[in-house]
C-alpha cells in the first residue's frame, strides 16, 4: 500500500497528459484520411481501447495463476479490480467501432470473427464480475472467477488473433505493425502512440486505485465481522 | 473546430461516448474508494475508543 500510495499520483498525472496530449493532437491537428475521412480519427479511441480490453484480461489471467499457484490474495483482488475496467474498454471499443463501422462498412454490426469474439469476451467481462459478487466467500469466489478468467482467456486470444485465424471478415489487419507498408501513416501513427501510452497509464492507475480499495473493502468487512463476535 | 464533413455526427458521438464512459469509469472508482476509506476509518476510529 506504502509502495502504490507514492506511484499513484505519478501514473495519474502521467496519463493525464498523455491521454490529453495525445487526443487533442488526434482530433485537431491530425488530416483526414482519403479513404476514410474524418473517421479516421475514432481510431486514437478505439485501438488502444481494444488493446486495453484484451491485455486486461491477460493481466487477470496472470493474478488468478499467481491465486492458484500462491493462494496470493492482493493477486486475486487485483484480478477483481482491473475486471470493470477491462469491460469499460471493450464497450468501448465495440462502440466506436459500430459508430465508425456504419459509415465505412455500411453496418453498425456484423458476425465477423473479430467483433464476434469481442462480443464474447465482453459477456466474459460481465459473466467474471457477476461471479465475484454472487458467492459470498473471498476464497471461493477467488478460486471460481480464477476458472472462469482461464476459460476466457481463449476469447481473449481469439480476439487479438481472429483475423489470422479464419482470415475473413470486415474487419481490417492490425493498425500496428513492424511492417512499415502496413503500419499507419506516421501522421496518425504518433498521436495514436501518445493515446496508447495514455489508455495504458490511465489502466495501471486505475487498476492500482481500485486494488487498493478492494484490500480496504476486505479489511474493512473483516474488522465488522469481528465486531459482531465480540 | 476540425472540419469533420460529413462525418461530424459519428466521429463526435466516438468521442462523447467513450470520454464519458471513460469519465464514468473514474468518478465510479473514485467514489467507492473514498467511501470504502471513510467507512474504514469509522470502524478504526470506533475500535480504537473501545479498547
Amino acid at each position: 500500500m506504502t509502495m502504490s500510495a507514492v506511484v499513484l499520483p505519478w501514473v495519474s498525472g502521467l496519463a493525464v497528459i498523455f491521454l490529453l496530449v495525445g487526443l487533442i493532437w488526434g482530433f485537431f491537428f491530425t488530416p483526414d484520411d482519403f479513404r476514410q475521412g474524418a473517421t479516421v480519427k475514432i481510431i486514437y479511441l478505439h485501438v488502444p481501447a481494444a488493446m486495453i480490453a484484451i491485455n486486461a484480461w491477460l493481466m487477470m489471467l496472470v493474478c488468478s495463476l499467481i491465486w492458484f499457484i500462491r493462494r496470493h490474495h492482493v493477486s486475486a483482488l487485483a484480478a477483481k479490480a482491473a475486471a470493470p475496467i477491462g469491460m469499460v474498454m471493450t464497450l468501448i471499443a465495440l462502440y466506436t467501432g459500430a459508430v465508425w463501422g456504419q459509415p465505412m462498412w455500411g453496418t453498425w454490426w456484423e458476425w465477423d470473427p473479430r467483433l464476434t469474439s469481442f462480443l464474447i469476451l465482453f459477456l466474459f467481462y460481465l459473466g467474471y464480475m457477476a461471479l465475484w459478487e454472487a458467492i459470498e466467500s473471498p476464497d471461493s469466489a477467488a478460486d471460481l472467477t480464477a476458472v472462469l478468467c482461464l476459460v476466457g482467456s481463449v476469447f481473449a486470444v481469439l480476439s487479438r488473433y481472429a483475423l489470422v485465424f479464419w482470415n475473413q471478415g470486415l474487419h481490417q489487419g492490425a493498425s500496428l505493425s513492424l511492417d512499415a507498408e502496413e503500419n499507419v501513416h506516421d501522421v496518425f501513427y504518433q498521436p495514436l502512440l501518445l493515446c496508447i501510452a495514455g489508455f495504458i497509464l490511465l489502466f495501471v492507475a486505475l487498476v492500482l486505485y481500485r486494488t487498493r480499495t478492494e484490500i480496504r473493502t476486505r479489511r474493512l468487512k473483516a474488522l465488522v465481522a469481528q465486531e459482531r463476535i465480540a | 473546430m476540425p472540419d469533420l464533413g460529413r462525418y461530424a455526427v459519428e466521429v463526435l458521438s466516438a468521442y462523447t461516448g467513450a470520454i464519458g464512459l471513460l469519465l464514468a469509469l473514474v468518478a465510479a472508482s473514485l467514489w467507492k474508494g473514498k467511501k470504502v476509506r471513510a467507512d474504514l476509518l469509522e470502524v478504526e476510529t470506533r475500535r480504537r475508543k473501545k479498547s
